[in-house]
């Protein structure tokens, strides 16, 4: 019974947030309402018993909406109304019928259930972390390997793109210094 | 119902009520201490010792006007401190408090149960803790956002780069402990280091354990990396608009997050509630934490505060390489 309580709490408030992050004008709540959404669907994975996935959504997505928040602040005066620019009518319509049908097809799909199976079904005895560790270095070890080296290289380049000046420090050097260098 | 599900029920009231008074003890405690270390008395009117000093705080906090500035986002607002004190005691769920013991049978309807260490056993214990300290400090941040207000902007900022510094260091500092247990449950490093004082993976992982200390440190925002709210640079940060029971609710999350990672520190590296000799596993672990907790304001009272460009070129520059060294040695030394 707690299982079901909470699973169709969990999809109200998810559904509800994200809601309120597409249709929000204030830049706060847009953003805090993803938040929250992010972190409550980790209670899907809790509920399945995919303890492991749950947490992982949750330290990731706290860290990335955390840059999100930042940009925001650089970018917006948080407490206002943002206006926003509607540029093209012929876009909003192709994407509200293309979103419409993907609901469409995700909802009708469990009427052929022969269709939805797990792939790699877990280990009875694994526990959570051992089980994903399991699928991850055998079945899934190349894709694995490339999306670290991917990220590996993401990483030299945001290294190499924003390390140009990294040995100054902005508060060590004199202020007339760094105006002049503003006037140029 | 269950009888699991009324345990449970029970010891959350139990830790809520228990955390909730001890982070005002933790204020007088704090007071006293850096007193003394200052050559000061610290409280000493209200009270033998300025004992009841804890309650006349209280008093005062719950009866003071509660303000809400008036271009503030109301909302948001009046959430953050509910935040902040929220994911604190959630963190504490999964952390074992207290050795596995029995209620004696002589106790009429609760005699014969198994009271297990942990509230909820979850078996990534040690993760979970970790994201939900991480997802605390939006507290902070939405604080800072929402009061219309410069220095709370520039203290949620300061969050914000807090926050990406220190993440990296914590998960790669547990990392090692982790490779060396084989597990992520907190229970399993508990009877990993159940031989007494050699079998603790501080001997093993002290370089891990100064990793953790540090960045434990810069999670629950005590000095030297207090960035948040430091006083003499943006007047109090992220809590500049707020007073009463609000302002309360962010200090009672920040001292239990302290417990949280003294317990931590205690669990992982310290052997836990194990036997000590002649001492009882409880009274150990609480002995630790006590000791950890002291450490904290001990650096408090001996520290000065550092810059926020200080603190990620530690965190990134110092820490991070210093943690990844330490992971690839110890993956060599298991698989050796």
């Amino acid at each position: 019974m707690f299982e079901q309580i909470a699973f169709y709490l969990f999809s109200f408030l998810t559904i509800g947030l994200f809601l309120v992050t597409v249709f929000s004008n204030n830049i706060l709540y847009a953003m805090t309402s993803l938040a929250a959404g992010m972190v409550l669907i980790a209670g899907f994975f809790f509920l399945n018993g995919a303890d492991f996935l749950g947490v992982v959504q949750i330290i990731v997505y706290v860290g990335a909406v955390m840059a999100l928040y930042a940009f925001g602040m650089m970018f917006f005066n948080v407490t206002k109304v943002v206006k926003e620019k509607n540029t093209s009518n012929l876009l909003v319509l192709f994407l509200g019928v293309s979103i419409a049908l993907l609901m469409v097809i995700m909802f009708l799909s469990p009427i052929v259930p022969e269709a939805i199976f797990a792939s790699v079904p877990p280990e009875p005895n694994a526990t959570n972390p051992e089980a994903v560790g399991m699928v991850l270095f055998s079945k899934y070890l190349v894709p694995f390997e490339v999306s670290a080296v991917m990220l590996l290289i993401a990483m030299i380049g945001g290294i190499i793109l924003a390390g140009k000046k990294m040995d100054q420090s902005l508060t060590k050097i004199e202020d007339e210094i760094i105006s002049e260098k503003d006037v140029k | 119902m269950d009888a699991l599900v009324i345990g449970t029920i029970i010891k959350v009231v139990l830790v809520l009520l228990i955390v909730s008074a001890l982070a005002g003890f933790g204020t007088y405690i704090e007071r006293k201490v850096l007193a003394f270390m200052q050559r000061r008395l610290g409280p000493t009117h209200v009270g033998p010792f300025g004992l009841l000093q804890i309650a006349a705080d209280g008093i005062k906090l719950f009866t003071k006007e509660d303000i809400i500035p008036q271009h503030a986002n109301k909302f948001i607002f009046s959430l953050a401190p509910v935040i902040t004190a929220a994911t604190a005691f959630i963190a504490l769920s999964a952390v074992p408090l207290f050795p596995t013991f029995v209620i004696p049978e002589s106790l009429p309807l609760i005699g014969g149960a198994i009271v297990p260490s942990v509230i909820a056993d979850v078996n990534i214990g040690i993760l979970f803790v970790l994201g939900m300290m991480a997802a605390g400090l939006y507290g902070p941040l939405l604080a800072g956002m929402a009061q219309a207000n410069k220095w709370g902007i520039l203290g949620s900022a300061r969050t914000a780069v807090q926050f990406l510094s220190y993440e990296v260091v914590t998960g790669l500092s547990v990392l090692a402990p982790i490779m060396l247990v084989g597990s992520l449950s907190l229970i399993d490093f508990n009877s990993a280091q159940a031989g007494g004082i050699g079998s603790w993976i501080i001997w093993q992982q002290p370089v891990a354990f100064v990793l953790f200390l540090i960045a434990g440190f810069a999670e629950t925002n005590r000095t030297p990396f207090d960035l948040l709210e430091h006083e003499a640079e943006i007047i109090s940060g992220y809590v500049t608009e707020y007073s009463g029971l609000r302002w309360g609710m962010f200090f009672i999350g920040e001292y239990s997050n302290m417990f949280t990672v003294s317990i931590l520190a205690a669990v992982i590296f310290c052997g836990g509630y194990g036997d000590l000799g002649f001492i009882p596993g409880s009274l150990a672990l609480l002995l630790k934490v006590v000791f950890f907790f002291f450490l904290m304001l001990w650096v408090r009272a001996s520290w000065p505060h550092i810059r926020p460009d200080q603190l990620m070129w530690l965190c990134w520059k110092v820490l991070m390489p210093l943690a990844v060294v330490n992971i690839v040695i110890t993956g060599i030394v298991v698989m050796i």
